[in-house]
């Protein structure tokens, strides 16, 4: 198992025809990923690449029975893909696009609501690399070949902060359940501790790796998720020690405004809530390699 | 994106906040002649900096002649302003906003923000106006009142009663409370703002409801949607760096370090920050040149990095995803030829076909230092920079 997708999952790609869908579309299948479709308005009936193009979800998802959808779709009208793809049923989406203005987020997240649990949909990002299930499906930009296929489960804002760590786990020859960016905006579909559930959940998972910064709240309700519900091992590792509060690092996300946003703080919350704590970069794999060396 | 004081006032009077009489002047004798035109006796004039705590570093003069607003005017134009928020450099004053000073009875704290916690618009206020809401949460917390707005629906009436009267506003007042509320609430909905913040708002003796201070903050996503808010930007508060970075599409941030990073990746590049700091040296700045390292980007990187005179050592940290090594490296040295860089240059790059990339930084014949990881780049770079400290005070010590 892997958690969101794998092998068998149907996936649509919205904005399939920009020059970047396309490039990671043929990334996408030849990784294995089962890419069914594509969905832009106004372009329904063409062919890219041999693969149908429809001009709605609902309709992409009526005639491909698609279950995940990579929104590839420019910032202006993202938020509204989004909504379309909560809509028509997909059940999982990962968002790459980034500049999406937070008040869009916050309506997207609101609308997401309007579906009971059972058929709402999950998002993770926007602003993300996207997931990887590695040896059977990736849905996102990053380099398939960097990750092994194994036992840990890994959580990051960062797109190559989270590469930097499968490549130190691939050296270690430790392998990776599945991968998920949450990205690095300041409303995000998916926080931490909702992935960290899944993989709590997951038998493929034997010890989750999450991968914050510093800005929001989200590493510290992750710690407190972790210390009441969590019984695998888990290995953060906080970027932003050196950064100087009150400055956006880079992701629009990345911002110490608030008590307990710093790197420093989230260490310390995270540590106390028994969190191994990685002191820096390059040492994650070291880190994980060392409590999976302790569990075993 | 941030505005001035009197930009941010004017927008919210146009939602229906409440303001003094005002004006804006760029010299002395305007300034002197706005205050004629306002009337009464007293004035305030403010100095127009993009920074909070302009009161407490000699930025806002109460003034009750034509003469003192002119000599207060002399004193602050062209300088620099350092309040607790600007660093030491300061930021300049070019502008100046003349205001009828009005009797203040009570001063409240009003700020929205974007509340990550409920990844909606919050609505914070304190009795305690005046001070800084960090002073206000660590000193008083429990004057804090708080409400979040749903966002299908927007702020309701109810509450913005609900914070009228636990801020003990005379309920005489309560209506206007509720206009200034969603004034407010409507100027951050319609712009896309990221942050309102009034402090203080004021009770007058007359039983008005006034924004003395205003500060506004956009969402940089947005501001494609609303042109009229981006013609609002003032490069003259920015650091000069960081609006050329910006203009290039470069996300840079200076620091005092200098040791330059050029990384790919917001987060990586605060991994390679920490690393640096880790191992025994500072960072001159934060910057990521995004997922792609395209040898334009790398060389306008080099530029910008080596603008910075503090810099004496560079370390590049690019993790090849997509794109491979051996493509960076060919940018890097393409950079290296373009920019004139007469400090050690580390690089380190990782991932796809990362032995092709070496083998050509190898065979450049560039005097580069290479490293294979994260931690032993970090260590080359700083221990480059001692050696180059080390050597500069050999040569200064035969002189």
């Amino acid at each position: 198992m892997s958690i969101f997708i794998d092998e068998s999952t149907r996936v649509i790609v919205q904005g399939i025809t920009g020059k970047m869908a396309r490039f990671h579309t043929n990334d996408m299948l030849n990784y294995g990923t089962r890419v069914v479709g594509g969905v832009v308005p106004g372009k329904g009936g063409q062919l890219v690449d041999g693969l149908p193009v429809f001009d709605t979800v609902e309709e992409a998802v009526a005639e491909t029975g698609a279950e995940a959808s990579l929104v590839f779709v420019p910032p202006p009208f993202a938020a509204d893909s989004i909504m379309e793809a909560a809509d028509a049923g997909i059940r999982y989406c990962v968002c790459i696009t980034d500049g999406i203005p937070a008040q869009d987020m916050i309506r997207v997240k609101r609308y997401m609501y309007r579906y009971p649990k059972e058929r709402r949909m999950v998002l993770t990002g926007p602003n993300c690399a996207g997931t990887i299930s590695p040896g059977k499906a990736l849905l996102g930009i990053m380099p398939g070949h960097i990750y092994l296929p194994g036992p840990v489960g890994i959580i990051g804002r960062s797109g190559t902060l989270g590469y930097e760590a499968a490549a130190q786990l691939k050296a270690h020859g430790i392998g990776v359940s599945t991968s998920v960016g949450i990205g690095g905006d300041p409303i995000n579909g998916s926080s931490f501790r909702d992935i960290i559930q899944h993989f709590q959940n997951d038998d493929d998972t034997q010890v989750i790796c999450m991968i914050g910064e510093i800005g929001g709240p989200q590493e510290a309700e992750a710690a407190a998720y972790i210390r009441d519900h969590v019984t695998k091992p888990v290995i953060a590792y906080v970027a932003g020690l050196t950064a100087p509060k009150g400055r956006t690092m880079g992701h629009a996300g990345a911002i110490i405004s608030a008590f307990g946003e710093s790197a420093s703080e989230k260490v310390e919350i995270l540590t106390a809530a028994g969190v191994t704590v990685a002191p820096n970069p390059a040492v994650i794999g070291d880190t994980i390699a060392r409590v999976m060396a302790k569990a075993a | 994106m941030d505005i001035h004081e009197y930009q941010a006032k004017e927008i919210l009077a146009s939602f229906g906040v409440d303001i003094p009489p005002g004006a804006l002047a760029y010299s002395p004798e305007q300034a002197a002649y706005r205050a004629r035109e306002i009337g009464g006796e007293r004035w305030v004039v403010k100095a127009q900096v993009h920074a909070g705590g302009r009161g407490k570093a000699g930025g806002v003069k109460v003034c009750s002649s034509d003469q003192e607003i002119q000599k207060t005017c002399e004193a602050l134009f062209g300088r620099k302003l350092v309040t607790h928020q600007t660093g030491p450099e300061g930021k300049g004053i070019y502008r100046v906003y003349v205001e009828g000073a009005v009797p203040i009875e009570r001063e409240i704290y009003l700020g929205l923000v974007l509340d990550r916690t409920s990844q909606r618009v919050m609505i914070v206020a304190s009795a305690e106006g005046g001070m800084e809401i960090e002073e206000i949460s660590a000193q008083k917390p429990d004057s804090i009142v708080r409400a979040t707005v749903e966002p299908a629906v927007g702020l309701q009436d109810f509450q913005c009663r609900q914070i009228a009267f636990k801020l003990g506003i005379d309920p005489a007042l309560t209506q206007r409370m509720v206009r200034t509320l969603q004034g407010c609430y409507r100027a951050f909905r319609d712009y896309d703002a990221t942050m309102v913040e009034i402090n203080p708002l004021v009770v007058t003796g007359d039983n008005r409801i006034l924004a003395l201070d205003a500060k506004m903050t956009f969402d940089d996503n947005a501001l494609f949607r609303h042109p009229q808010i981006s013609e609002l930007r003032d490069k003259s508060q920015e650091d000069p760096r960081e609006s050329r970075a910006a203009d290039r599409g470069l996300s840079y941030v200076g620091l005092d370090g200098n040791i330059g990073c050029i990384v790919n990746g917001a987060g990586l590049a605060m991994a390679t920050m920490d690393t640096i700091k880790l191992a025994g040296g500072e960072p001159a700045n934060f910057l990521d040149i995004g997922g792609g390292a395209t040898p334009e980007r790398v060389a306008k990187a080099f530029r910008l990095v080596m603008s910075d005179s503090n810099v004496q050592a560079v370390l590049v940290n690019i993790f090849a995803g997509i794109n491979r090594c051996d493509w960076v490296a060919e940018g890097v040295i393409q950079a290296l030829r373009e920019v004139q860089v007469d400090v050690p240059v580390i690089v380190r790059l990782a991932g796809t076909n990362v032995e092709a990339g070496q083998k050509i930084l190898a065979e450049s014949g560039l005097p580069l230092i290479r490293a294979n990881t994260l931690m032993e780049a970090a260590e080359r770079a700083v221990g480059a920079w001692k050696n180059d400290l080390s050597q500069d005070t050999r040569m200064r010590a035969v002189k």
